[in-house]
């Protein structure tokens, strides 16, 4: 474990008795009191993420707009100041290098990637760099604190001096937490409301405390990556590495919403629409286990005696009736809802239907802002 | 940790109490602890005959799946079939309400080749 890199909450992690795994590069709590247990308090109350392995870059110049969107797949230089963007760099096969989320600050620009993508990415962006573009790295040096569940929004209101209500969904801000400047974001992996704050390292252990401290008796509880993995496939958020790869595209993953076509240039664009027009892909379809036995990442999908695809994710999902739930890179034909499908697991088939994602919605929506 | 100094170990992290010629089996507190949640758990049938040390099972939990091993071997006599609608029952009472089967040894020597709880505490770490 000594060769990860830790994060400026890594001591934190370790008071909470979390355990630590090995992600993306750094020593990072996969659980702290259980997955259901931190599952059941985003969905319900609220919990606490540190995410600061995930790659921080800043984007300054003036061409950071024209430039980037050369270069992804959603429109970059038609956001509004403060507004936050789902975004995708694909490579000229229409594959994904890493999706991502592109923050637009009155100054600048943070891009948020995913921690395993972030060396990959930091060397493609500077590959590519051109006209008046400077990059900054801020990668294990910068913190990310997520607070997310139905009381976040709340709990946070009290730790901040702007009315949060005032920042809609995936739209961000400029503040101070505790009186430490912060940019505070609502934005999120779990299908819950909530907000990410993007702070200096050095500023986060007490921000963390702080938040802990204050609202532990409302059920504020620290969450890991486990629970994080199963509220973001319930919400059926793709992961990178799995529903989207440099060889699955994102038209494959369904994320066709993000592809922005009249953009007239991209990296990506003409195999994506070549793609598009074939139809004949496999694509990323939610599965629903009939049964108790998992599916799990690699098990593969049958249509009677004709292999079908093959699982990407799977959990357990507390909040659709403990059903067992997945994602499947599965032949066009058999994509249709409620498709009887079979999982060979452990040599065994067992049933399976194609169902709608996301697998779970939250019930209150007051999602108004533009992703 | 809870390593009941009264059972049997093996360095699959299962443990066994054996009274006379049959043997309750389960998996430990730290093996639970190390799975986290538990949410499956499927048991060999009553009546079949398992060696020593052979894959008998799956424990699935939320992260992982696992492959059950029996430290002993012999004639499966019973099976908690109350761990299938209760499968936490592993993460709250490993080596009680979360036992998995029960074993009519065939080789009462087997039990030779098992660890004491002095000695699975040495290796019961990550």
């Amino acid at each position: 474990m000594t060769s990860e890199r830790r994060t400026a909450l890594y001591e934190e992690h370790v008071a909470l008795h979390a355990r630590m795994v090995p992600f993306g590069g750094f020593s990072m709590p996969v659980q702290y009191s259980g997955i259901l247990k931190e599952h059941d308090a985003v969905r319900h109350r609220a919990g606490l993420f540190d995410l600061s392995h995930m790659g921080q870059f800043i984007l300054e110049g003036n061409d950071v707009a024209a430039w980037a969107d050369g270069l992804t797949i959603n429109e970059v230089a038609t956001m509004k100041p403060f507004q936050a963007r789902y975004n995708i760099f694909c490579n000229p096969n229409g594959g994904a290098h890493d999706d991502v989320i592109f923050y637009r600050l009155p100054d600048r620009w943070l891009l948020v990637v995913n921690a395993g993508n972030a060396d990959k990415m930091w060397a493609h962006l500077n590959a590519h760099r051109s006209g008046d573009v400077r990059l900054r790295s801020l990668h294990g040096d910068a913190a990310l604190i997520a607070i997310q569940g139905p009381s976040a929004v709340g709990m946070l209101q009290k730790h901040v001096d702007i009315d949060l209500a005032t920042i809609k969904y995936y739209f961000c801000a400029e503040a101070k937490v505790d009186g430490v400047p912060v940019t505070l974001a609502r934005t999120g992996y779990t299908g819950e409301d909530g907000f990410e704050l993007f702070l200096p390292g050095d500023r986060a252990p007490a921000i963390w405390r702080s938040l802990l401290a204050a609202h532990e008796g409302e059920g504020l509880i620290p969450c890991g990556l486990g629970a994080r993995d199963v509220l973001r496939l319930e919400a059926g958020m793709p992961l990178y590495g799995h529903e989207m790869t440099e060889e699955i595209t994102p038209v494959q993953a369904g994320l066709t919403w993000a592809l922005k076509l009249p953009k007239p240039e991209f990296t990506g664009k003409g195999a994506l629409v070549q793609q598009l027009e074939g139809d004949r892909f496999p694509r990323i379809v939610g599965l629903k286990m009939a049964g108790r036995v998992g599916a799990r990442e690699g098990y593969p999908v049958f249509s009677g005696d004709a292999r079908v695809g093959e699982i990407r994710s799977g959990s357990i999902a507390p909040a659709v009736g403990n059903a067992n739930i997945a994602t499947a890179l599965v032949e066009k034909d058999v994509t249709t809802i409620g498709t009887n499908l079979q999982v060979e697991v452990r040599g065994e088939r067992h049933d399976a239907t194609v169902v709608s994602m996301p697998f779970y919605k939250r019930q209150k929506t007051e999602r108004k802002g533009d992703r | 940790m809870n390593i009941p100094s009264d059972l049997l170990y093996s360095k699959e992290h299962e443990w066994a109490k054996v009274n006379g010629e049959i043997a309750t089996i389960g998996i430990t507190d730290f093996a639970q602890g190390s799975l986290g949640d538990i949410t499956f758990v499927e048991l060999p049938k009553v009546g079949a005959v398992v060696e020593q040390f052979s894959n008998v099972g799956v424990i699935e939990s939320v992260k992982t799946v696992s492959d059950l091993y029996t430290p002993l071997g012999g004639e499966i006599v019973e099976v908690n079939t109350a761990v299938d609608g209760d499968p936490a029952a592993l993460n709250n009472d490993p080596y009680g309400s979360g036992w998995l089967i029960k074993i009519k040894l065939s080789d009462k020597a087997q039990t030779q080749q098992l660890l004491d709880a002095a000695a699975y505490a040495d290796i019961a770490h990550d």
